[in-house]
């Protein structure tokens, strides 16, 4: 097994090569090259493993060796590409207040900089906080170490990869301009194979399980990697110009190309940023607050709502454009009716902490958890109000959208990974506690207040660039010209800003506190005073 | 691990199963959730019936209420261009010049030339008509090309050095580049057309400069450097500067040359569009 894998490595590295020396232009060239050195890192590491004695191994809680140790690698990336995307965001955030920020250089001009940020934050941490996680998760709920000996390590590697792939890709200009399916086709096709390896390795994990029933946070981690794998697919479906260059053309045009994108960006955020992240919430909320989940009834019921009436809901990014009113009127309706299904999910939350409540005082890690199910529950009742024809009339185009986006993301989205990562520290390092809970607390306040200025600020200048684009005169002319709505904009984009500062401050609070953890430190002004691990044995 | 227990905190049942600890409880959904949930299918099926809205295999369901969101806008537009038909032929028909006397057309074209002018103008000329190096403030009475309202609706309609057959054309040579002048006599006519609106400047380059510029730069600019309209040329002499009043700009315009682009918007507007921008732009301030 351990040769067909460094055979792999091999091919690779050769292929790596050969498109690096044919590339006809200077990303395919790089990427290459980037590819062959992976791939010769891939089978160093290979071969060395070979000669090095297997570590005994350690037994987890019920007596089976869990694969823990791609857990600790996934928390470090996940905390790594976390402050990174943050930072960039923050740059951009700068840069739209103050655009001499770009430099007049094309590698940091906004247009790059940006797909770096969303797929900084939603791919790179938030897909490597769902890997990590759904690692964790399903071997827990299983009672079966994880399927696959190097599988799952390809999985993360792969991951990594793709990150570094589309990264450097963006600054040096290569995107096929869909947002948030930015990578060129190979890019695409290199993330088709560590998928659906993935998909194997969760599925093969579940196969082995040593429990009757699948967990419920199993089941949102299984529809997310399914549905991830056809939208990726589906919308990337494009045919190369040459196999040695970046450039390829997508398979769809006009208004079919348009909704066969939006059909993939809402069901990212649909089935990437809230059925995975809801499978966080199903495992971490109650493993902290120590209590049993609130309804195992509505978990079905909302569960299969979701993933059912979630697929539809695309169209309502393509309001009043030359997408069919039919079109139109499903996207709107499926919103609408996706209002209580997504709400199941908050409710579950949320009640899961009755006879809890306490621990919202004592228990800071508790406190980011049901704070993010509470940005959560808001983010899915504004998607469906501004699903509505004459709600997007005023929101559509504005920053409406995007402090929506970013209460979704920074307050769920992150929070409940926060949560995790706070979570998962001292259980996969096999610590007592975390380094500092008050750090958690300060985190904790730092990047609300961050949340709180960001939203606020996009909220009323979205409202504002709404009103302004439509205001008529007595005459019926249009009241004022772009240049001065983004005028008015300005203001805000530097609260913004500051908000985004405040967030990465946070994050940078956590990656300290996280890091001093695993070293097995204490504070000192906390000794005695810190929520324990109850998986916590000494001497294992 | 099969065992269903009465939770005691909530004293609900638990469904019996547990995952690394984690139990669930087997309490009904929420009622309220539930009916609301219902109430939102109901809503959207009762949208569906009056809406555009199922696709079938060579239409789609239309909807009670018929709605077209194409229709729509055609109604509305035309409704704009119907109530707005008789201001517009009136404006057409009358010279630029009398429309001042019609107080209702004048305020109709001050108010739509302000909007166009937001619209196809600002992103130059700025949101004020303030200008900006190479686009001239249209607030001042400084003009290149005449500043009464005809003169104005002629360059807007042709464009200045654009691709229209009846563009205006002004050239500003490049002194320096194509080897007309040296170095020092461009260095000498800056100075000279600096003197024209400074004092102090360097008297002795200041003469030199004034020969070379009598030699060269009169017959556009004029013999005291109050400019031309006919070439489109500046006046030199009123501390109004087009690209720039430092020494070093004035140096690269005469040594460079300029040809800055206005486009001939005849091409791309509706001729009573270009009239109330005309209208509104004379209003500014510099109007003659």
């Amino acid at each position: 097994m351990n040769l067909l894998w460094i055979a792999f490595s091999i091919i690779g590295a050769v292929l790596g090569l050969l498109l690096s020396a044919k590339a006809q232009d200077q990303v395919m060239m790089i990427h290459g090259m980037i590819f062959a050195a992976a791939s010769v890192f891939a089978a160093y590491a290979l071969i060395s493993r070979h000669y090095r004695a297997a570590p005994t191994p350690v037994e987890g809680p019920g007596g089976i060796v869990y694969n823990t140790e791609i857990v600790r690698y996934g928390v470090v990336a996940s905390t790594f590409w976390g402050v990174v995307g943050f930072l960039v965001g923050v740059v951009i955030a700068f840069q739209l207040a103050f655009p001499v920020l770009n430099l007049d250089l094309p590698w940091t001009s906004f247009g790059r900089l940006r797909p770096l940020h969303t797929s900084a934050v939603i791919f790179a941490f938030g897909g490597n906080i769902l890997l990590t996680t759904s690692f964790h998760v399903v071997q827990r709920t299983s009672r079966a170490r994880l399927a696959g000996d190097l599988s799952p390590w390809f999985v993360f590697w792969g991951y990594q990869l793709f990150i570094v792939l589309a990264a450097t890709g963006y600054v040096l200009g290569a995107t096929q301009g869909k947002e948030y399916a930015e990578p060129e086709w190979y890019v695409d096709l290199w993330l088709t194979v560590v998928w659906v390896v993935y998909l194997l390795v969760f599925l093969g994990t579940l196969w082995k399980r040593q429990e009757k029933h699948i967990y419920v946070a199993n089941w949102f981690y299984l529809a997310f990697i399914v549905t991830i794998a056809m939208l990726h697919i589906v919308n990337n479906l494009s045919m190369p110009v040459s196999v040695f260059g970046i450039k390829s053309y997508s398979l769809f045009s006009g208004v079919q190309d348009a909704l066969t994108q939006w059909w993939y960006g809402h069901n990212a955020v649909g089935f990437f940023l809230t059925a995975g992240f809801l499978a966080i919430m199903y495992y971490f909320v109650p493993k902290r607050a120590e209590r049993p989940v609130y309804s195992y009834r509505l978990s079905i019921i909302h569960f299969w709502a979701l993933i059912f009436l979630y697929i539809w809901a695309g169209p309502h990014h393509l309001h009043y454009t030359a997408l069919p009113d039919w079109s139109q009127t499903l996207g709107m309706t499926f919103s609408i009716m996706l209002w209580m299904p997504s709400w199941g999910g908050m409710i579950n939350g949320l009640m899961t902490l009755s006879g809890a409540w306490d621990k919202l005082r004592t228990d800071p890690v508790i406190r980011f958890l049901v704070t993010s199910v509470a940005f959560y529950g808001m983010s899915t009742f504004e998607g469906p109000l501004m699903s509505v024809k004459a709600v997007n009339a005023l929101s559509h185009y504005t920053d409406w959208t995007i402090g929506h986006v970013h209460s979704g993301a920074l307050g769920w989205v992150a929070y409940v990974s926060f949560g995790a990562l706070y979570f998962l520290v001292p259980v996969v390092w096999n610590r007592k506690s975390l380094y500092s809970d008050k750090l958690v607390s300060l985190h904790f306040w730092v990047s609300t207040i961050g949340i709180l200025l960001y939203i606020t600020a996009m909220w009323v200048s979205g409202i504002l660039q709404g009103l302004m684009w439509r205001a008529y005169d007595s005459f019926g002319f249009l009241e004022y010209s772009f240049s001065e709505t983004v005028e008015a904009m300005h203001p805000f984009y530097v609260i913004r800003a500051l908000g985004g500062v405040l967030f990465l401050i946070g994050s940078l609070i956590m990656a300290y506190n996280l890091w001093r953890t695993a070293r097995g430190d204490v504070r000192s002004t906390e000794v005695g005073a810190l929520n324990l691990n109850p998986e916590f044995a000494a001497g294992r | 691990m099969s065992k269903v227990e009465k939770d005691e905190i909530s004293g609900t049942d638990t469904t019996g199963h547990e995952w690394d600890g984690i139990k669930e409880l087997d309490t009904p959904m929420p009622r309220w959730w539930l009916w609301t949930f219902y109430a939102t299918i109901v809503w959207a099926i009762g949208y569906w019936i009056v809406m555009p809205a199922w696709p079938l295999i060579s239409d789609h369901t239309r909807g009670m209420l018929g709605y077209s969101s194409r229709a729509n806008v055609e109604q509305e537009l035309a409704a704009v261009e119907e109530s707005r038909a008789d201001v517009l032929k009136a404006l057409r028909e009358t010279e630029l010049a009398e429309v001042k006397d019609n107080q209702e057309l004048y305020q109709f074209a001050l108010t739509g030339g302000r909007s166009h002018f937001a619209v196809n103008c600002s992103q130059c000329h700025g949101s004020g008509a303030q200008g900006g190096p190479g686009f001239p403030n249209l607030n001042d009475d400084d003009w290149l090309w005449g500043g009464s309202v005809d003169d104005i609706y002629q360059t807007i309609q042709y464009g200045i050095r654009s691709d229209h057959e009846d563009t205006r054309v002004g050239n500003m040579p490049a002194f320096l580049k194509d080897e007309i002048l040296e170095r020092d006599q461009v260095s000498d006519v800056t100075e000279y057309v600096l003197s024209l609106s400074q004092e102090g400047r360097d008297a002795e380059a200041v003469a030199r400069g004034k020969e070379v510029f009598a030699n060269e730069c009169a017959s556009c600019h004029g013999e005291n450097a109050k400019g031309g309209r006919d070439f489109g040329a500046p006046n030199l002499a009123d501390a109004i500067w087009f690209y720039g009043g430092d020494k070093e700009t004035i140096y690269k315009t005469i040594a460079n040359g300029r040809a800055n682009v206005m486009p001939a918007w005849e091409q791309r507007l509706d001729d009573a569009v270009i009239r109330q921008i005309s209208l509104y732009v004379h209003s500014l301030g510099g109007g003659e």
